[in-house]
């Protein structure tokens, strides 16, 4: 008990950032806490309320933070990839896939053609398990609960293709510096095109449930406008902005992985409000199953991870006959590599926006500094300039929109 | 390529003694410039149309402890329409860490520039509001510091189970 | 209040309160509602076990409450920064007894892969904790693994710790 500071709940600071309408008791200020079903995880938001309507929105984070950042500090640039996966966690591929293109572009290690496939696989799906967790989490804040439950279903099957591949159903740490961990076994094929199959059909059915219903359409269409020019000068990413109308992509403005040899779109909408940004996630879906279908059929033989001997370790059969291997072996896991001093920076699209990793080296075998550009921060800022005038509903649905993980809000 | 290349000339033209390093790494250009030339940069490269640098895609700030100058703040900035990258670094003194706020320049930069401040120690003069954002109000330090311990407790394995239980203070009822 | 009532006036009639206990501890299994906790990671296997895969309401747990006034087992899912540890004593003290705590996950039990400034090291430092779920996230069925072992010590408890 010890540990428990006092929670500060006074408003006095903040009297400089409400108007003065709240200092006269003319609009109530009202505190969406961090418990609460509706704000996707610990956000706490203070509302400055008139009657129903939002006069201003001030977001506190910081709920979640877990000093990620100092932590990958102290750690050999190795062990570090295990702290990436739990950042934005319902993309814990994405994440490792960003953190390992940094060190491999500051060390300079070249990755197999067949890994680049596995990652964009890896990627492509990461993308689709995320989008249905957002489906279903923002249309039952809309009160559409059934869909919930169907877009869970569908990522259980997912979750049995990363656990195939991984070895756990998140958190896998599948991706390692300069390759993957090990190669896809015989049945991820099978499963990732039965996946593809099943899917179609379930993704008509939500669109028939949600894309013309009335209800749907007065809750999301024409709320939380954000123009294209106030959108970027907030720093905000991903399919938030495309519901806006700016064409940008990361994959597409600077390609990672052979993103250059697929053929795909990059959805865009006009509307700008909640409804553009759900037509743009649904259209996302089929870009996806688009980008995988071309993916296994790409899937040469090939190795896995790179034959740099100073970045991969030996591979377990080498164990048994040299002692070189087990030398090898034993200084890769305890003292890691060093990576040569310089600071780089690589970005890769999450289905959040632009994740992007800004690396530091000095020399050693820990990283000097490691900080996550993450997309969830920087499209949180564009809240408070989005819910002004709204009313309290249409702020949960806004919220839903820009799809923010916590995670990857505060680190 | 061409873009930066451009951009360089035309900082260099403007503000002749302002940049003082020019780094080229794996691909990434960065240019170290002194603090006080720092805003009118920014505003060059924002709002002269064939710059049109109207993206701050991250604000990261760097503690190099020992080295001096101790602090780094950089921004990266995207040209959507040219698209390309170009970093901008500055350096501060352990001294005096305080630089102007870019938040007029780019309303993207209030939060990163709160958390540089929350977690670093940095100041961004006239800023909107600037205080802490990520660690709760009233925490002493600054975290992210090279000075700042980790806070790492001590791991209970079976050897010292029973002493680390005894000492450690588990909530009452 | 019925219970204390009964163990007052019946005293020292052995099968009466164990039968009283039995019926009790069945019913306090029967519909344990847990709050909606989820703060990181494990919410979403959390979801995922409330969810139509690996239904959790065959187990009493059919929905989760939002509030903690209505709730009775507080399931810690994620990790607790010093942030938000006075957030979760203030619901553990809003919630009515018969209350218990579920810490999921390595960072709910021990702060997993996190030892450093941001993070309480355990959330048993805050809130009493009754079963510990390891795993990170744990999967579904270790949860409901934890929640069956938590119905097991609920059905062992005695009159005596009532209230």
């Amino acid at each position: 008990m010890s540990q428990v500071r006092e929670f500060e709940g006074t408003v006095d600071e903040l009297k400089t950032l409400f108007s003065d309408r709240a200092a006269s008791g003319e609009t109530m200020v009202l505190n969406l806490g961090p418990q609460h079903p509706s704000t996707h995880g610990v956000l706490r938001l203070m509302l400055e309320l008139d009657g129903e309507e939002v006069v201003r929105c001030l977001p506190d984070i910081g709920f979640l933070h877990t000093g990620i950042e100092k932590n990958m500090e102290a750690k050999t640039y190795l062990k570090a990839l295990v702290m990436t996966d739990r950042m934005d966690y319902l993309n814990p591929l994405g994440n490792n896939l960003t953190y390992c293109l940094a060190v491999e572009k500051l060390c300079g290690i070249e990755v197999p053609d067949r890994a680049q496939v596995i990652r964009v696989l890896c990627a492509e799906l990461q993308r689709i398990s995320s989008h249905l967790v957002w489906l279903g989490t923002s249309a039952m804040d809309l009160n559409a609960s059934s869909i919930l439950i169907y877009c869970f279903r569908d990522r259980e099957r997912l979750l049995d293709i990363f656990e195939l591949v991984g070895g756990q159903r998140m958190m896998s740490s599948y991706i390692r510096p300069g390759g993957v961990w090990r190669d896809l076994p015989d049945e991820f094929v099978p499963a990732v095109e039965a996946f593809l199959e099943y899917l179609p059909a379930k993704l008509a059915d939500y669109e028939r449930l949600l894309t013309r219903n009335p209800i749907f359409l007065r809750r999301t269409v024409d709320i939380g406008i954000i123009a294209a020019d106030q959108a970027m000068a907030r720093g905000m990413t991903g399919s938030s902005l495309r519901g806006s109308g700016v064409n940008y992509d990361v994959r597409r403005a600077m390609p990672y992985c052979g993103y250059e040899h697929y053929d795909f779109d990059v959805p865009l909408e006009e509307g700008c409000d909640v409804y553009a940004r759900y037509r743009v996630r649904m259209s996302e879906f089929q870009q996806s199953m688009r980008i995988i279908r071309q993916a296994l059929s790409m899937l040469q033989p090939g190795p896995f991870m790179t034959d740099d001997h100073r970045f991969a370790p030996p591979p377990r059969s080498d164990l048994g006959r040299s002692m070189e291997a087990v030398i090898r072996h034993f200084k890769y896991w305890t003292e890691g590599f060093s990576a040569p001093e310089g600071e780089v920076y690589i970005a890769t699209e999450s289905p959040r926006g632009e994740l992007g990793c800004y690396l530091v080296g000095d020399g050693g075998a820990q990283p000097a500094r490691v900080h996550f550009r993450t997309p969830s921060f920087h499209n949180l800022q564009s809240l408070p300039y989005m819910a002004e005038g709204y009313l309290v509903a249409d702020l949960v649905a806004m919220i839903g929109s820009i799809d923010i993980v916590l995670g990857d809000v505060d680190r | 390529m061409n873009h930066i290349e451009t951009t360089i000339a035309d900082v260099h033209t403007n503000y002749p003694n302002a940049i003082q390093q020019r780094i080229s790494f794996r691909g990434d250009t960065t240019l170290v410039v002194a603090v006080t030339a720092l805003l009118e940069i920014c505003q060059l490269l924002r709002h002269d149309p064939a710059l049109d640098y109207s993206f701050l895609v991250d604000l990261a700030a760097v503690d190099y402890h020992p080295q001096q100058p101790r602090f780094g703040v950089s921004y990266l900035l995207h040209s959507l329409k040219q698209n390309a990258r170009l970093r901008l670094r500055v350096m501060l003194s352990q001294q005096d860490p305080r630089l102007p706020s870019v938040s007029g320049v780019w309303p993207a930069a209030e939060w990163p520039e709160r958390e540089a401040f929350d977690l670093m120690g940095i100041e961004f003069a006239d800023h909107p509001d600037l205080r802490r954002i990520l660690m709760p109000a009233d925490w002493e330090g600054h975290p992210l510091r090279k000075d700042y311990p980790l806070g790492y407790e001590e791991v209970q394995f079976s050897f010292n189970w029973k002493e680390i239980d005894r000492r450690k203070d588990y909530a009452q009822e | 209040m019925v219970a204390m009532g009964a163990e007052q006036k019946l005293g020292n009639l052995g099968i009466v309160t164990t039968s009283l206990e039995k019926l009790v501890n069945w019913g306090r299994t029967g519909a344990m509602w847990p709050m909606l906790f989820g703060l990181a990671c494990c919410a979403i296997e959390m979801i995922a076990t409330q969810a139509a895969s690996y239904d959790v309401s065959r187990f009493g747990m059919e929905l989760m409450r939002a509030s903690p006034r209505q709730s009775d087992l507080m399931i810690v899912a994620g990790r607790v920064s010093h942030k938000m540890a006075p957030v979760l004593r203030r619901l553990y003290d809003q919630m009515p007894e018969p209350k218990w705590v579920l810490a999921m996950g390595d960072c709910a039990s021990c702060s997993g892969v996190f030892n450093n400034y941001a993070l309480v090291q355990g959330v048993d430092e805050i809130v009493p904790v009754d079963v510990y779920v390891a795993g990170c996230p744990p999967r579904p069925e270790a949860l409901i693994d934890g929640i069956l072992k938590l119905h097991e010590k609920v059905r062992g408890e005695s009159i005596g710790r009532w209230a």
